[in-house]
């Protein structure tokens, strides 16, 4: 054969398998801190743990190019719309972690007040448990996140994209059709879930 | 002690009484309540730290509206209770005191007692079409949530009403 010879210069692998290696080695978090956990969150940043190691250096308080939305406490069902707007906003691909039991479940608020786990209004990756929880177990669910980023598909990141996007979409029409404030929107649409038995809007 | 003080110039105002260790608490009707509160303002009752109430649930006359007052001369501390039915409604304090604002936005908010000649009669804390009053004792302790009340009682009060309906 004539003409150049590569030799190992070039390796062959699947496009999901390169893409996914890069995208899970710079997750960028994004912070919606409302609580105690955010605290722990601050000391997960800092020098002692550093979760800068994690290729998570750029740390902005805003949905630019971030890749992790961070949910660090309580959610009240008065910040669920918020919620669901800064997801919306964030560039694909976006992950989510529920760090703490406020946000992963509600947690020790079973009150009119607090939304019953985020996952209810957005998709959730990872949850971390703990009241508030050590930084080492924020740490530890991100790399579990890491691990789920590899077994993903680009095919399924776009399905899993799509049934959020038409679930805000279903939220706008909603909100035209009945003239109410999103928060309400939100709020009656969870409670619709539930009475259907789904624990999820989107 | 300022309860004295009110006896005598507005025999008949204060329908009920009673203080421990320094803390003194009167009930007032609501045809004399701003009087008696111009009084306390003058006897030096000039910081009215909270505006809150208590719903007596099956009482009637329903809440309690409660107000509590400091003499910053005196250190004193005054409770003023005043009973209203569902639906009455209350003078504003926020043209006497600057604080009875969101204090009574507040109280508005969570126990529906609408508060008469308010300046800015919106809700506090929860959203403008939200249903019902929290902290009401027939309001479902879980905003009815089915997932909750499967397993909690719904309200403290047993003949809660569930806002799914």
């Amino acid at each position: 054969m004539t003409g150049i010879h590569l030799d190992d210069s070039v390796m062959t692998t699947r496009l999901d398998a390169v893409v996914n290696w890069a995208r899970k080695n710079s997750l960028w978090p994004l912070p919606f801190g409302t609580a105690c956990c955010a605290i722990e969150f601050m000391s997960m940043m800092a020098s002692r743990y550093d979760f800068s190691r994690f290729g998570a250096e750029a740390l902005r308080f805003s949905p630019r190019q971030s890749d992790m939305l961070l949910v660090l406490g309580t959610i009240t069902n008065k910040q669920a719309p918020i919620l669901r707007q800064v997801y919306s906003q964030m560039a694909e691909p976006k992950w989510v972690l529920a760090v703490g039991v406020c946000a992963s479940s509600g947690g020790m608020y079973r009150t009119y007040s607090t939304l019953q786990g985020i996952d209810r209004v957005v998709p959730v990756d990872v949850y971390v448990p703990g009241c508030p929880p050590r930084p080492e177990s924020m740490i530890y669910g991100a790399m579990k996140l890491q691990e789920k980023i590899t077994q993903e598909t680009l095919k399924g990141r776009r399905e899993h994209i799509e049934r959020f996007y038409a679930s805000m979409a279903r939220q706008e029409a909603l909100q035209e059709a009945r003239g109410l404030s999103n928060h309400q929107v939100v709020r009656e649409m969870v409670l619709a879930a539930g009475e259907n038995g789904d624990q999820r809007i989107w | 002690m300022v309860t004295e003080r009110i006896d005598e110039i507005l025999p008949g105002a204060v329908l009920d009484r009673h203080a421990f260790r320094g803390d003194q608490t009167i009930v007032v009707g609501r045809d004399r309540f701003l009087e008696v509160i111009d009084l306390v303002y003058r006897e030096g009752f000039q910081l009215l730290l909270d505006v809150t109430a208590v719903d007596g649930g099956q009482r009637d006359p329903r809440f309690d509206v409660v107000y509590h007052l400091l003499n910053l001369a005196s250190q004193e501390r005054l409770r003023i209770k005043m009973r209203v039915g569902e639906g009455e409604a209350v003078p504003s304090l926020v043209s006497r005191f600057k604080s009875a604002d969101w204090a009574e936005r507040e109280t508005m908010d969570m126990f529906g007692i609408p508060f008469e000649g308010h300046p800015d009669p919106r809700r506090l804390l929860m959203w403008e079409d939200f249903p019902g009053h929290p902290l009401r004792k027939d309001f479902p302790l879980d905003g009815g949530d089915v997932f909750c009340s499967q397993d909690i009682g719904a309200s403290y009060s047993p003949d809660a009403r569930s806002l799914n309906v």
